[in-house]
């Protein structure tokens, strides 16, 4: 039972990170969007270079969401309706993020609309998500029956904050290195801009945030892989830029994936085997081993992903594949 | 009011809206494949034409569907944490395996449908409408199973309070998962098929595209006589397996108060819960129980026999089923007719009945609704049938005011969402399929 449960807690942090890895780029192009796109030319390069993708993408949220409330139901049952309010936010912004593309794109009229519709849906999910798991670190205060118990402000801690911060700045990261990958010309020079200044935000805010962490999570300090994670996330984020720099957009965009990786990696080796931390009495947490599924439903999952996710990934990279390449503006 | 209320005020709100598309989806993918399928074998640019317009149009509703989709699945644990701990044992598994097996494989090849004319080969592109025919259909089998295990749970035992699965292909395939599956996805294919022929109706009433609204309309009409037909054998089925699964819904949907041999089937009605009893009455008798059992005197149960507090809202079960019944006759009918001028040839030039296709664009929605809400309303005071009272099944900790806030923004965002995609869409209709854009934004 036990390895099931483990083996769970690693697939939904693989899952969570496909999804910042995947739908960060377009989560990225979005953040950075007013700063990119000049022209309605532009414009439409962007929503082109992302139109075959960000809904397969967003399918990775959909899949950790629904791979939790399968593996983990407590955790899902208190995390939802706990972070309420925050969470109807994502909801409206990815509403509005998901019609804006295809809105913008036949209805000239309000193109503005649409236009703003798409930052604004990008960056307040690609702010929240980082606020959200910033407090699932930190912890929250739950009632004896594991419910939420504190209110929307009891949210908005430095850390769960720093982290949301951070989480942007590497969404722009992985939205500035598929642009520079996708365009041509001065858009990608742009792209290039971004991405460095984007770096340094990042760095500035992943030292704070650690520094913030290590004073949040009273034991994190002691877990030593924490460390080699950070150097290696920070590596990677040398690498990402000196790619950029060079000019070599396909590796930077690999390197910032990367990056995404490391900082999940420093995620579950600060949460593990904690999925939900409560403040105070810390037998109140919610783990892997207290708020897992029956083992039966643990393995048939595990059966459900062995079988699906290598073929996700299999015609997913054939997609990326078929739609390889720059993007002319103009034509697709 | 009472949060458990709002809770199922927004739900209903959100899955009514959300309702709307995927059965579309179902339909328009199925025409898009037929479609893509006579232009491999025929190499007609018209064909290729129809099929680039039809794309645009299942594109728009496909942003629609996964806009107001994503809400549902985070809903669960929003408004319904205490179902959500109770039943996610079994409940979650379903939604998972609809985004690994399903959902993934809809999304990455529509976005190869949509973008990838120039780039594929005609038979990978067939390929590719094969396979979000495919991913959409399956999408809404794991759907259908989360909700058929809702209404005839199996496959479970109760351990330390919570449902605990025993069994996963009993809980999947339980006793009402294939007759309530293929209900509905016949529902989608009569609700695309019928879009589609009003949208071809209408250029052959303006007089325009002739060249690809006759075979156009051809196509889905012939697809929507048969779903439309097919549909009295599957509602039939439906029917057959609720009032032996679940009698106190059957009995709600047709107001049968008393248990009686040779229970009779009610047109018309108006049930009254207080009085126990059906105003202005117009009912066939003893066919209720011949249509159920195959014997004209069969015994029925009758509400009375429940007790008060199970039963479940008797005029909105009544009323909302009766409507997709007649709903669904009107289908019938209007496939029976179409069936007639189809094989006399005289289906493109009848005007009266291009017409009535493009009037009854609206009306499979509305039986879709119905007979969703007949479905989960006949359901209540249940969650999960004889299991979880829906009162036991809300979040505890989300305030009402934060249900109402949310909610009144949901109806702001979707009546503007919904005002949009009707303009777009009449947008692209009116373009028609002769002039479609290049693939991109």
């Amino acid at each position: 039972m036990e390895w099931l449960q483990i083996v769970w807690f690693f697939l939904i942090v693989l899952l969570l990170a496909g999804y910042s890895i995947l739908d960060g780029f377009d989560l990225g192009v979005g953040v950075l969007f007013p700063y990119l796109s000049r022209t309605d030319g532009d414009r439409r390069v962007l929503f082109n270079a992302i139109g075959p993708f960000w809904d397969g993408n967003e399918v990775w949220l959909i899949t950790a969401g629904g791979a939790l409330f399968a593996a983990f139901p407590p955790v899902y049952a208190t995390v939802f309706s706990g972070f309420y309010l925050a969470l109807m936010l994502v909801l409206f912004a990815l509403i509005f993020r998901a019609v804006s593309l295809e809105f913008w794109s036949h209805d000239p009229r309000r193109r503005v609309i649409w236009n703003w519709a798409f930052v604004l849906g990008s960056f307040l999910p690609a702010l929240l998500y980082g606020v959200a798991l910033g407090n699932l670190i930190q912890g929250i205060p739950l009632d004896i029956r594991r419910d939420f118990s504190g209110d929307f402000f009891t949210l908005l801690r430095p850390f769960p904050l720093a982290c949301g911060v951070l989480g942007l700045a590497a969404f722009a990261l992985q939205g500035g290195t598929f642009t520079a990958l996708k365009s041509e010309g001065d858009l990608r020079e742009r792209a290039r801009s971004a991405i460095l200044f984007a770096g340094w935000v990042f760095l500035v805010l992943l030292l704070s945030t650690l520094v913030l962490g290590v004073v949040a999570v009273p034991d994190a300090a002691d877990r030593p892989l924490i460390w080699l994670f950070a150097a290696g996330t920070l590596i990677l984020w040398h690498l990402t830029l000196r790619a950029t720099r060079r000019g070599q957009d396909g590796r930077a965009f690999l390197l910032s994936s990367f990056v995404h990786i490391g900082l999940w990696a420093l995620v579950a080796t600060v949460m593990f085997p904690v999925l939900v931390r409560a403040l105070g009495d810390p037998d109140l947490s919610l783990t892997v081993f207290n708020a897992s599924s029956s083992r039966l439903t643990l393995t048939v999952m595990l059966g459900i992903a062995l079988v699906g996710m290598p073929l996700v990934v299999g015609y997913t990279i054939f997609a990326y594949r078929v739609f390889r390449g720059k993007v002319k503006p103009g034509i697709n | 009011m009472d949060g458990v209320l709002l809770a199922r005020i927004q739900f209903a709100f959100t899955v009514g809206f959300h309702f709307i598309f995927p059965p579309t989806t179902f339909g328009l993918t199925l025409v898009i494949l037929i479609v893509e399928s006579l232009y491999l074998r025929t190499k007609s640019t018209i064909y290729k034409s129809l099929s680039d317009f039809l794309v645009k149009i299942l594109a728009l509703v496909f942003v629609l569907g996964t806009a107001t989709g994503i809400v549902m699945e985070f809903s669960f644990g929003n408004n319904w944490a205490e179902y959500s701990r109770f039943v996610g044992d079994i409940f979650g598994a379903p939604l998972a395996a609809e985004g690994v097996f399903a959902f993934f494989l809809e999304s990455v090849f529509l976005g190869v449908l949509v973008f990838g004319r120039e780039r594929v080969s005609q038979g990978v592109y067939w390929l590719s409408s094969f396979l979000v025919f495919f991913g959409a259909h399956l999408s809404g089998l794991w759907i259908i199973i989360a909700n058929s295990w809702m209404q005839t749970p199996a496959g479970f035992k109760i351990e330390g309070g919570r449902a605990v699965l025993t069994d996963f292909w009993r809980a999947a395939f339980n006793a009402s998962t294939v007759e309530r599956y293929v209900h509905t996805v016949v529902g989608g294919w009569i609700t695309g098929t019928l879009l589609v022929a009003g949208i071809a109706a209408w250029y052959l009433l303006r007089r325009r595209d002739g060249e690809y609204a006759r075979p156009l309309l051809r196509i889905a009409t012939v697809c929507f006589i048969a779903t439309a037909l097919l549909q009295f054998a599957t509602g039939h089925a439906s029917s057959v397996q609720v009032a032996k699964t679940q009698p106190e819904k059957m009995a709600a949907f047709e107001a049968l108060w008393k248990t009686q041999k040779g229970a009779p089937l009610p047109l018309f009605g108006i049930p009254d819960e207080k009085a126990e009893k059906t105003h202005f009455l117009i009912e066939i008798p003893k066919l209720l129980s011949f249509l159920v059992y195959g014997d004209f005197s069969a015994e029925m149960k009758g509400l009375k026999d429940f007790p008060e507090e199970e039963r479940p809202p008797v005029l909105l079960s009544f009323a909302s089923y009766h409507i997709m019944f007649f709903l669904g006759a009107w289908f019938a009918l209007l496939s029976l007719v179409g069936l007639y001028l189809l094989m006399r040839k005289r289906l493109f030039e009848t005007r009266w009945y291009l017409y009535g296709l493009l009037f009854s664009v609206p009306l499979p929605y509305l039986a879709n609704e119905f007979g969703w809400i007949a479905a989960e309303v006949g359901r209540q005071p249940w969650a999960v049938y004889h299991v979880m009272k829906t009162s036991e099944a809300v979040s505890r900790v989300v305030p009402a005011g934060q249900i109402v806030f949310s909610l009144a923004v949901f109806a702001l965002i979707y009546t503007l969402l919904f005002v949009v995609f009707l303009k777009i869409l009449f947008r692209i209709v009116r373009k028609g399929p002769a002039q479609v854009p290049a693939p991109g934004y």
